[in-house]
């Protein structure tokens, strides 16, 4: 048993972020779980399952034959009132794609988990962002975690996110498969798991009910289809905002506090590497490394991936000259193929800043990112300076491929 | 009115007002009932998949002097002309004829 001073009495267990998931989604109290097994995902429902059977939680679990019908089916009992859950992972993500907009338009605050990894073909099963980047646009509030802890505290602000009447969004709370979902961390969860639902009260929304019918998803034309459409892009805009505020609530409740983006040494920083995910961790000790050496290097984390976080990007990284962005996933054909490196270089375009953002594809596949490899992408950058934006976006450690 | 007072989502919150939409302006065949023909079986009522067969208390004497005690009509406002009810007739009583020529 720990106590943190000051705050709610917690547990202090090891899991893995699949398991971090089932117990969040079990202290929240969701009523309706519909899920299909994938790798890495599979133990998120696997637990959830063991937990209805113990009668730890009091929920329907309906066994779908597919994620389209996984979503599909939460969609309905979220329509009905219910609190909901799902998870997935790859082809899964993808399989559900065109009930991922129908969700987040009909404006249903459902919490899904993904264990992010590589799409088929060839068939790879290892970690890469690929899935979740090709849902970018279905208008999914997206948190990408980094711990196991951050994983569990996320899941709850999901709910709260989601269901705050100003948003009535979905959210996804990613992480790494393998590299996250399947290794162990120390982590606090609450002890009375009741107090962790006095943090996501029920709220009022408009539901399906016999008694007072309502008409949801109807077919909308050309006259009303763009005003519907904008109703996300404010909820999405209003998301930002609110999320701060729920970073603070975790922040008092739990102890411990997160931001949209999060900075490691960045006070006196003159150059910053920029990522996301498990990999943060290894960053971090690169910095250290780098530190040590004499660069003026820091670390940044970008916490929350939809809505992006422009106004904390752009306060992090305005005072160094070069930024490394560090992406697990390729947009082929892009400008800059790393997804959240375009995104890094338009928030600063529109804050007027023109410093040299240095775009890397690393980690496909489930190839591991070391410490080694982040030191290694510093020095490239560095030697190939101003040449780094001509090239564009840099394929680090593929066989037959060079910058020198 | 703007995005900010529509529905959240584009949600119907009032029941039973699909009556406003005139999805009779879709139709390109309206189909007419032969009241002479017509034996009242009530098939193309069970069949037609908008509710657009209209039961009517109004006698109709036929041609050949039988009395019936109500007609058939078709709401034209909402009838899309699918045609299933043309297809279905069991006497043929209902033609399919071309709106504009």
């Amino acid at each position: 048993m720990q106590v943190l001073e000051g705050y709610v009495k917690q547990v202090r267990v090891m899991l893995n972020s699949n398991y971090a998931v089932a117990y969040a989604v079990r202290d929240v109290d969701v009523d309706v779980i519909a899920a299909y097994p994938i790798t890495p995902q599979t133990g998120v429902v696997e637990k959830l399952a063991e937990m209805i059977a113990n009668g730890e939680l009091d929920a329907e679990m309906i066994h779908v034959e597919s994620e389209h019908s996984a979503l599909s089916a939460i969609i309905g009992a979220s329509a009905a009132g219910a609190r909901v859950f799902t998870a997935t992972s790859s082809q899964g993500l993808e399989y559900m794609h065109e009930v991922l907009h129908i969700a987040s338009g009909m404006r249903l605050p459902l919490v899904m988990s993904v264990a992010t990894r590589a799409l088929s073909a060839p068939i790879n099963i290892w970690c890469d962002y690929s899935d979740l980047m090709n849902v970018r646009d279905s208008s999914w509030i997206t948190f990408i975690a980094s711990t196991a802890q951050e994983v569990y505290d996320t899941i709850v602000e999901a709910y709260m996110v989601a269901e705050d009447p100003r948003i009535l969004l979905p959210v996804i709370v990613a992480y790494d498969g393998f590299w996250m979902s399947h290794t162990y961390e120390p982590l606090y969860v609450a002890e009375d798991k009741s107090y962790v639902r006095t943090l996501v009260p029920r709220r009022d929304r408009v539901k399906l009910d016999p008694q007072k019918p309502v008409t949801m998803g109807a077919l909308v034309g050309p006259d009303w289809y763009y005003e519907i459409k904008y109703q996300q892009v404010a909820a999405m805009s209003e998301a930002y905002e609110a999320i701060r505020e729920y970073d603070r609530v975790i922040g008092r409740a739990f102890g411990r506090f997160y931001e949209p983006v999060e900075a490691y040494k960045m006070d006196d920083a003159e150059i910053a590497i920029l990522t996301y995910g498990g990999i943060y961790g290894s960053l971090v000790e690169a910095v250290d490394r780098l530190r040590g050496e004499g660069y003026k290097v820091g670390a940044i984390r970008l916490r929350l991936w939809r809505p992006f976080p422009v106004d904390d990007i752009v306060r992090v990284a305005r005072g160094v000259s070069k930024l490394l962005v560090v992406d697990r996933a390729i947009s082929y054909g892009a400008s800059i193929a790393g997804p959240v490196a375009l995104e890094v270089i338009a928030s600063l375009h529109r804050a007027g800043l023109d410093l040299d953002v240095v775009s890397y594809v690393a980690g496909i596949g489930g190839r591991p990112v070391t410490e080694s490899d982040f030191e290694g992408m510093f020095k490239l950058a560095l030697k190939l300076g101003r040449r780094a934006r001509e090239i564009g976006t840099i394929y680090w450690g593929v066989r037959g491929v060079s910058y020198d | 009115m703007s995005w900010r007072e529509l529905p959240i989502g584009g949600m119907i919150l009032e029941p039973g007002n699909s009556i406003a939409r005139r999805t009779g302006e879709w139709r390109v065949f309206r189909p007419v009932i032969d009241q002479d023909a017509c034996t009242r079986c009530l098939v193309c009522w069970m069949y037609c998949p908008d509710g657009v067969i209209r039961v009517v208390d109004t006698p109709y004497r036929t041609s050949k002097g039988r009395l019936w005690s109500f007609t058939l009509e078709i709401d034209y406002e909402h009838c899309k002309g699918c045609g299933i009810c043309a297809e279905e007739c069991p006497v043929n009583a209902i033609a399919m004829v071309e709106e504009v020529k």
